[in-house]
């Protein structure tokens, strides 16, 4: 269809977008709806995910010619780095419970936008360089490059993403997902939503049930991340795309589609993707129209 | 599904012909007309080839302006897309580029890269065949790999990281972050203001930290000692005592502020509270300090700073009164860069010879080539040139305040 140009650019545009953040939604249900638990830092295992995705396809440039290859083994790492992540922030916060838990996700999504807005990180001959400071710190050689420049982040990443990528990831994502939820783990998981002590008192290990699910999420919103890395050519952490900002219009993804419906997750994204872009045509009233299509749905 | 994709689609093309309606702030008649060609070119060929080669049917010209119209940026983007309008305006008045009539659509982009390549692919449906964005740093870098990839012509008015204009079919009419602070150090060390010199900067923008870090690189050519290097982020922005310590200390003669005019407005204040009165040199962020609110100007007695633009200086007193009169306030420095990117894109079509009938990528090739053959007086420089990088080759006017007015130097 793209060939006989049934689809505007707009939309073909918004394809990878559109498939980046269904994956996020369905992944945040994981925790929200299946374990549940309210996670408001979804975005900064995106950014994690991103970054390390991003950095790889740079650093391996030279290395490794293909876009295709290298997207692939950055979608592993970026995944590989936000579940690790997933892990050792899910090991001290999930003894919190509800309104803890969201408070300390949320300052976790803030300081990993902050971290990646001091760093900066050059390659040349001798390996990597590292500094908080500035790029003339670093001290590279005349083959160095600089990769991540701190505010301005990384720039140049090929737009390696398309909509076939995007929709298998989102594939392999419902994938896992739906597997999860129908396995044995993922009925204890919900045995420990639905009453923890019950749960514990039949002898499930909460604590690990627990930390399976949010790292698996964490690792599939990484993931996302890669793929909105690989769309745009500039990335940078700011508020808008890592920060609070974002986890909460996650959050509003999965809250719209129903707890723990993977399908919801998946329509809500797109609706609510699709349609700032479709109201372009009311100029300054579609923030106003936007906000409250949005109510009217809730309701 | 076929049928629903193709019903979405034809949404967006409505969309598309709707944004024409109110693309500019005034509907004129022009855009009426184009809003009416556009939902019949939307009606006529959806099946056909609507994506590949939009506005075939000559006419006018259609040039798309990205910008941030709403949220945190808007000032700029509002300035740009006025700037824009102003300038489509009054050629239009005068005849037009080559004859041709001129259409200009904005739209927004939230300063967020996602949605400025979302805003430039919208601009596409609209049939743009040239870009005038987008005005802040991030979201141009993300258009201009767009731009490159689809060869569709693009001149940033105030993208100034490096990146912005990476391919050959991207110009700018602001300076580069990096040529700022060279150009700051030479002109501080060829005028012999000072060898001591201070930074404050604001480490958590690119801006910034790009102009500090060319500023800091020069400044060892020019025999300047830095002697205190500053930094603040977006979030301890509200005082400055301590980095202003930290001058005074260490014997500062010169501070150079490569920042926005709300922060230095505050460092100025709180330098005079403890008596410490050193050169304040700023950059084109700089402008507008005058207008800050509640702002007693005569503590900016003697800052200089590099500008491009100065609403007081005799070749832009004509602009300011029509801007006011049109838009109800004061024109900033980004309204006088997009004004002059409309200029120089009628320069270029004129001498390229283009009409509006031609593919966006013919009219592209066209204006690569002819962009680098026009000079052109405009309001933030005389004779400015282009090169094949899409650098311009004006020079900066470093100014300084006087009796609440700018003079030049």
């Amino acid at each position: 269809m793209i060939q006989t140009g049934l689809i505007s650019s707009l939309l073909k545009g918004l394809l990878v977008p559109l498939c980046t953040y269904a994956i996020l939604a369905v992944s945040l249900n994981l925790t929200v709806g299946i374990l549940g638990e309210l996670s408001l830092g979804h975005a900064g295992f995106m950014c994690v995910g991103a970054f390390s995705g991003a950095f790889f396809t740079n650093v391996m440039a030279d290395a490794i010619p293909g876009t295709g290859v290298r997207l692939f083994l950055a979608l592993l790492i970026g995944a590989a780095v936000a579940g690790i992540f997933g892990v050792l922030i899910g090991i001290p916060v999930l003894r919190l419970k509800g309104d803890y838990l969201a408070i300390v996700t949320l300052a976790f999504g803030e300081i990993i936008k902050n971290l990646i807005n001091t760093m900066y990180v050059g390659v040349d001959a001798g390996g990597l360089h590292f500094s908080i400071k500035d790029t003339t710190s670093l001290g590279l050689d005349e083959t160095g490059v600089v990769i991540i420049k701190g505010p301005q982040g990384i720039t140049g990443t090929p737009k390696a993403a398309t909509f076939t990528i995007g929709i298998l990831v989102l594939l392999i994502t419902v994938f896992i997902v739906l597997n999860l939820i129908n396995s044995r783990s993922g009925r204890a998981i919900m045995a420990i939503r639905d009453n923890r002590i019950a749960a514990e008192s039949i002898g499930i290990p909460v604590t690990r049930f627990k930390l399976m699910a949010f790292s698996i999420s964490a690792a599939l919103a990484g993931a996302a991340g890669v793929l909105y890395a690989h769309n745009l050519s500039s990335l940078a952490a700011t508020t808008n795309n890592f920060g609070y900002n974002k986890s909460i219009a996650i959050l509003v993804f999965v809250v719209l589609g129903g707890l723990g419906s993977v399908r919801g997750s998946i329509i809500a994204a797109v609706i609510l993707t699709l349609l700032p872009e479709l109201l372009r045509g009311l100029n300054d009233y579609r923030m106003l129209i936007y906000a409250i299509v949005l109510i009217v749905m809730m309701i | 599904m076929k049928k629903r994709l193709l019903s979405l689609s034809l949404a967006a093309l409505m969309a598309a012909s709707m944004t024409a309606c109110g693309g500019s702030s005034s509907s004129s008649s022009e855009t009426t007309a184009a809003a009416a060609e556009a939902a019949t070119e939307a009606a006529g060929d959806d099946s056909a080839e609507a994506a590949e080669e939009p506005a075939a049917e000559g006419g006018a010209f259609k040039i798309g302006v990205i910008g941030p119209l709403t949220g945190a940026a808007a000032a700029y983007g509002v300035g740009v897309a006025n700037g824009a309008d102003l300038a489509v305006k009054e050629i239009n008045a005068a005849g037009g580029i080559n004859g041709y009539q001129v259409e200009l659509n904005s739209q927004d982009d939230e300063h967020d890269p996602e949605k400025s390549v979302n805003a430039y692919n919208t601009l596409k449906d609209w049939g743009a065949q040239m870009i005038v964005g987008s005005v802040t740093s991030k979201p141009c870098i993300a258009v201009v790999a767009e731009t490159s990839a689809d060869n569709m012509f693009q001149i940033t008015p105030s993208g100034s990281a490096v990146e912005c204009i990476s391919g050959d079919n991207a110009f700018r009419v602001c300076f580069s972050d990096p040529s700022q602070g060279k150009a700051s150090a030479q002109y501080i060390g060829e005028n012999g203001l000072a060898t001591k010199v201070g930074i404050i900067y604001d480490s958590s923008t690119e801006y910034s930290s790009g102009i500090r870090e060319a500023f800091v690189t020069e400044a060892a050519n020019q025999g300047l000692e830095i002697v205190a290097d500053e930094a603040f982020t977006a979030d301890s922005a509200t005082d400055f005592s301590v980095q202003l310590d930290k001058m005074n200390e260490a014997g500062a003669e010169l501070v150079f502020l490569p920042i926005y005019y709300q922060e230095a407005s505050i460092i100025l204040k709180q330098a005079s509270d403890k008596e410490f009165a050193p050169i304040f040199f700023g950059v084109d962020g700089m402008d507008g300090i005058l207008t800050v609110d509640n702002f007693d100007t005569s503590l900016a007695e003697g800052v200089m700073l590099l500008t491009p633009f100065s609403t007081t200086e005799e070749g832009s007193l004509q602009f300011t009164e029509d801007y006011v009169a049109a838009y109800g306030e004061e024109p900033n420095q980004f309204a006088a860069d997009s004004y002059d990117a409309i200029y120089a894109i009628k320069a270029a079509a004129e001498q390229a010879g283009v009409t509006p009938d031609m593919s966006y990528s013919d009219i592209c090739d066209a204006l690569k080539v002819a962009m680098t053959e026009i000079s052109i007086d405009g309001l933030t420089g005389d004779n400015m040139t282009w090169d094949a990088s899409g650098e311009t080759g004006k020079a900066p006017k470093a100014v300084k305040i006087v009796d609440g007015v700018y003079e030049m130097q």
